[in-house]
């Protein structure tokens, strides 16, 4: 290895988790905070923080100049973004690498292309790849025309806008007219463009991941898959590896797609290939790729026995990949259980604050990663992830077991969180029998 | 037959000189590889500097305030290395009155006192990297 000091571009347990490996490697680390940050554990932990800069992360976080001028003037090597915030700017790769300084993760050429929507479903699709059915449209007559094609229910969108902003469901002929008068106007008002994205919506759908890695020298290999379907308004709340009730065709397939993906757009480093499954139809489409590390990505660290932290870093250093496809075998099941400061009683709202006591018991395959202890506060600027839970045994029946004790053990005080809906979770009997989709729990907490 | 030091850099002067990109002399004595434009790199990278630790935050001086850093980047005390500095001990400042610059990837921002009085201490080294909200200057105020 030759990366000697990180500069972590990052907060939170994400910064902890990071640090960890630093420590475990022999790399210095230095962790960029932003004044409210600047007693976090993660601070403590690294060799050195920076203030980057005020508390709202576009003045911190965000800043791509502030954060290379860190890692330069605290004489880093390597810069890693962790997820959300930098993690996938094309700008921050090209100023790392433009300064001298080793991005852990993918060039800025293959973030640019994997985070433009249209570009990538291209991709996917000229790689052979089945895609959500869908294509651009002006007119009500082609949104007729393809509703006619791949049936109801459709969605619209602004062709030019993202964010999932404006998105228009229509499950028949008169939901779709009036949908599309309104998606157009919105569409010509917000963008100056009418173009509208039509596709087909994938009613009872799994979201099923593959964690791929490439090296510098032309291999890829995939990490299995992680089943995330259990969401709250397209939150992860619950991830699990490998992906239960899952045919074993189409999971060979599902990961050989996800190779395949990873290779078409030239992937380096550690990245996840999501699909949505559709399981009425035993099939499934290409969904997006994530050009970082993932939150869910310890439950396959768990079941592959990895550091993917050090393998990210291994892999920015120029280290071949250590091990081929035929050498990497999941042992057992991994669940994630992600605690957040959101109060059930607000509708989820979140809730910043101070935490005035915080204990995650030790039980033989549970793995806690967080930022908070005692004392922690979770200011209102940021996500309200406070810790991930992380059961491993040698049976999915084992990993509930265990998280559930886990969530009972759990002491949390002086914020709401939603502990007790993630009980709730793993104890239900659909859960239990791994039978849920990405709509389930909106569903059953009607 | 062995080479002393001054038969190398006798040889590498020669390579500069000529349109060779790398050379290869071997003898049953010595093997000599020579390549132009490449660095060496010893395993495990180069020695690292140490890591420079924060400033430490000086403590308050009663009757006098601080000039904190607007954001992070090198502090340079002069407009160019043969600039005198901005200011110094002694000198008064208005709050226009720049006095220092911070670099942020290659970017001057001029950093102005914010505050009029005359500078009593200079807190940071120039050249360094200074954080946000890091002291820089101490003032007495005017009027105080």
């Amino acid at each position: 290895m030759t990366i000697a000091r990180l500069f972590i571009a990052n907060r939170g347990e994400i910064a902890v988790r990071i640090v960890r490996t630093c420590r475990e490697l022999g790399i210095e680390s230095v962790v960029g905070v932003s004044t409210v940050d600047r007693d976090s554990l993660a601070a403590e932990l690294a060799d050195r923080a920076v203030v980057l800069g005020p508390a709202h992360a576009s003045e911190s976080y965000l800043r791509v100049d502030t954060n290379v001028a860190a890692a330069l003037g605290t004489g880093c090597d390597a810069i890693h973004p962790g997820y959300g915030f930098l993690a996938e700017s094309p700008a921050l790769a090209s100023a790392a690498t433009a300064a001298g300084l080793r991005f852990v993760g993918p060039p800025a050429q293959v973030i640019a292309t994997a985070g433009d929507k249209l570009k990538a479903r291209a991709l996917a699709q000229d790689a052979g790849l089945p895609v959500v059915p869908g294509r651009e449209i002006v007119t009500l007559a082609q949104a007729e025309a393809f509703a006619g094609e791949h049936g109801y229910p459709v969605l619209l969108k602004a062709a030019a806008g993202g964010g999932g902003r404006g998105i228009k469901l229509a499950g028949d002929l008169e939901q779709l007219r009036l949908g599309h008068a309104l998606a157009r106007a919105e569409a010509g008002a917000a963008f100056g463009d009418e173009r509208l994205y039509i596709e087909r919506l994938i009613a009872t759908a799994r979201h099923i991941e593959v964690q791929i890695a490439a090296d510098d020298h032309g291999a890829v290999i995939e990490f299995g898959e992680r089943d995330c379907s259990t969401q709250r308004r397209y939150q992860k709340l619950v991830e699990e590896a490998p992906a239960p009730a899952l045919a074993p065709g189409l999971r060979t397939e599902l990961l050989a797609a996800g190779v395949t993906f990873a290779r078409a757009i030239g992937y380096r480093n550690l990245g996840t290939v999501e699909f949505v499954v559709d399981v009425a139809a035993g099939s499934f489409h290409f969904l997006e790729c994530n050009c970082r590390i993932q939150v869910e990505h310890p439950v396959t660290e768990a079941v592959y026995g990895l550091d993917l932290v050090a393998l990210q870093l291994a892999i920015a250093d120029g280290e071949p990949l250590a091990f081929a496809q035929a050498d990497v075998a999941a042992h057992g099941h991994a669940l994630e259980c992600r605690l957040v400061a959101e109060d059930p009683a607000r509708d989820f709202a979140p809730s910043p604050g101070r935490v005035t006591r915080f204990a995650a018991p030790t039980l033989p395959g549970l793995r806690v990663d967080t930022h908070c202890r005692d004392g922690t506060l979770i200011p209102p600027f940021y996500d309200s992830l406070m810790a991930k839970l992380i059961a491993h045994a040698p049976d999915r029946d084992g990993a509930l077991a265990t998280m559930g004790q886990a969530l009972a053990l759990l002491e949390v005080e002086g914020v709401a969180t939603n502990r007790e809906l993630l009980a709730r979770i793993i104890a239900h009997p659909r859960f239990v029998a791994g039978d849920v989709s990405t709509t389930w729990l909106a569903e059953a907490l009607r | 037959m062995a080479l002393s030091d001054e038969d190398v850099r006798e040889i590498l002067r020669i390579i500069d000189s000529s349109q060779l990109e790398e050379l290869t002399i071997e003898t049953p004595a010595f093997l000599l590889h020579v390549i132009k434009g490449a660095t060496t790199s010893s395993p495990g990278g180069a020695p690292l500097e140490a890591l420079p630790a924060p400033t430490p935050t000086p403590p308050p001086v009663a009757g006098t305030l601080e000039i904190v850093a607007p954001m992070l980047g090198t502090f340079y005390r002069t407009e160019s290395p043969s600039h005198p500095p901005f200011v110094d001990v002694g000198d008064d400042v208005l709050s226009d009155t720049v006095v220092c610059l911070i670099e942020v990837m290659k970017l001057m921002n001029h950093i102005q006192a914010g505050v009029a009085g005359t500078i009593v201490e200079v807190l940071a080294q120039s050249g360094e990297l200074v954080e946000f909200g890091q002291p820089l200057f101490r003032v007495a105020p005017d009027g105080a």
